[in-house]
């Protein structure tokens, strides 16, 4: 009676021929592109030239996938700089601008899988502090609703942040400027940072993101905008691409009430100082040490 | 003693607790023009042969669409609009403003939120937090005779993980 059954012997033949004809087939028969991609170093241990080859190709490649002229950024953050977020509950409606001008902004999947950086939970008011009683996919004809509190949650940018202490492959790190961002070129889609967020502040790529060709927004930094792969895990970044240029990032500009206020933690004179030192602020989940610069406040 | 004095009347003004409006440069708040009616303005072209009528009434010739839902009890139109040279509005000091500073208006009485928006936190800036940044005015958001946001309709809802159209 013949044997079927895999034995080691075969297993390991398979193994080694494959491994084989794949370094063969990387060194002779691939593309360049696809074995440069392959051996690209890790974000920030690439020096400027390096990280100029890696924004060549990408544009190159953009360009044949997508048919546009991508402009991808490497700005550095701005020296002392620390960026901090305020949303005052007292004045937001849930009327969810805010994640929709994101989801532009920033080239989120539109449709299988649809992934958005911002989640507006809707609580029962004087219910604040319980979050598992909030809701996400409320749709009345109008907002705000008599009785409802809106509480939009996105990464809260943490001091401390945890999803950067799992990641086994420091795919993820904390920037100078305090913006928690991803190399989606470095990250293995393991998904350890998305268990670790107490916030939901991850999102994953399970399949190819589906973006219309007019919907792209162009102007991508690499560290967030830009077009992502599949099996990638993508979050907030405080519109990186906009906030070291000096701009407003895009959910600020989007809110219709100004519930929405950014600026620099270091600068005395900036927007969210004068929060901090002159409103009512909380931090969402404070007990758990993880210090996020992101502060929700009443301004009545 | 010349040069002084404007200092005297600025500690002054201060001192008693006074607006400064004069120390509060236009190009402080770099704002986009008010949001007027098309057509309506100057007023002063159908205004100006006109006698006024400080009496409270119910509009009928003209602004019929104008409900004043803004403590109507103890107000009138020309308790904020100027009955002399309509073009401009009137604060309670007499003072003449156009209607570009109309923030200076509405912050004799919402004094905190006044603050607040000098300091940009009531209210929506755009542009560039560090540099060239569009501020908006009270009335760009709030019309000024009804000024209660209305409801609106929310964008919709994210998909549910069961959703067809989020499925792989």
């Amino acid at each position: 009676m013949p044997d079927n059954r895999p034995t080691r012997r075969n297993f390991l033949k398979t193994l080694s021929a494959g491994t084989l004809g794949g370094l063969v087939f990387a060194a002779t028969g691939c593309k360049r592109e696809v074995l440069d991609e392959f051996l690209q170093k890790h974000f920030r241990e690439m020096t400027d030239e390096e990280k100029k080859q890696v924004i060549r190709r990408l544009e190159k490649s953009y360009r044949e996938k997508y048919g546009l002229d991508f402009k991808v950024g490497t700005t550095e953050a701005v020296p002392n700089t620390l960026w901090g977020y305020g949303l005052d509950l007292s004045r937001c409606i849930g009327c969810r601008r805010c994640m929709h001008a994101c989801v532009q902004e920033n080239n989120n999947s539109r449709a299988k899988p649809q992934l958005q950086w911002i989640r507006v939970l809707r609580l029962k008011k004087g219910n604040l502090i319980n979050l598992e009683q909030s809701e996400h996919y409320y749709n009345p004809e109008t907002v705000p609703e008599p009785g409802f509190i809106y509480m939009p949650v996105q990464c809260q940018q943490c001091e401390n942040p945890p999803c950067v202490k799992v990641c086994p492959v420091q795919a993820t790190w904390k920037e100078p400027d305090g913006i928690i961002t991803v190399d989606y070129n470095w990250c293995i889609g393991c998904r350890y940072c998305i268990a670790a967020c107490p916030y939901k502040g991850r999102v994953f790529n399970w399949a190819e993101p589906t973006i219309s060709r007019e919907e792209w927004n162009t102007d991508v930094h690499y560290l967030g905008n830009r077009p992502r792969m599949k099996n990638v895990v993508e979050k907030c970044t405080f519109c990186v691409q906009r906030a070291r240029i000096g701009r407003y990032p895009a959910c600020v500009e989007a809110c219709p009430t100004g519930s929405r206020k950014f600026g620099n933690l270091l600068d005395p004179s900036s927007e969210i100082r004068y929060i901090i030192e002159n409103k009512r602020v909380f931090r969402l989940k404070e007990d758990f040490n993880t210090e996020p610069k992101f502060y929700y406040f009443f301004s009545i | 003693m010349k040069r002084i004095l404007p200092v005297l009347a600025l500690a002054f003004a201060i001192g008693t607790g006074l607006p400064v409006f004069a120390v509060l440069h236009h190009d402080e708040f770099p704002v986009p023009p008010p949001p007027l009616s098309e057509g309506i303005y100057p007023c002063g072209n159908c205004h100006a042969g006109m006698e006024v009528n400080t009496k409270r009434r119910e509009l009928t010739d003209e602004h019929q669409n104008i409900k004043l839902r803004h403590a109507e009890n103890v107000r009138w139109c020309l308790d904020c609009h100027n009955p002399g040279n309509r073009d401009k509005l009137r604060l309670v000091n007499g003072n003449l403003i156009s209607f570009g500073e109309s923030y200076l208006l509405c912050g004799q009485c919402h004094g905190n939120i006044y603050r607040d928006w000098k300091a940009g936190i009531h209210g929506k800036r755009t542009g560039y937090f560090n540099g060239k940044k569009t501020y908006l005015l009270c009335v760009h958001c709030h019309n000024p005779h009804d000024p209660k946001f209305k409801p609106i309709k929310p964008e919709p809802p994210p998909y549910r993980p069961e959703d067809k159209r989020n499925a792989r």
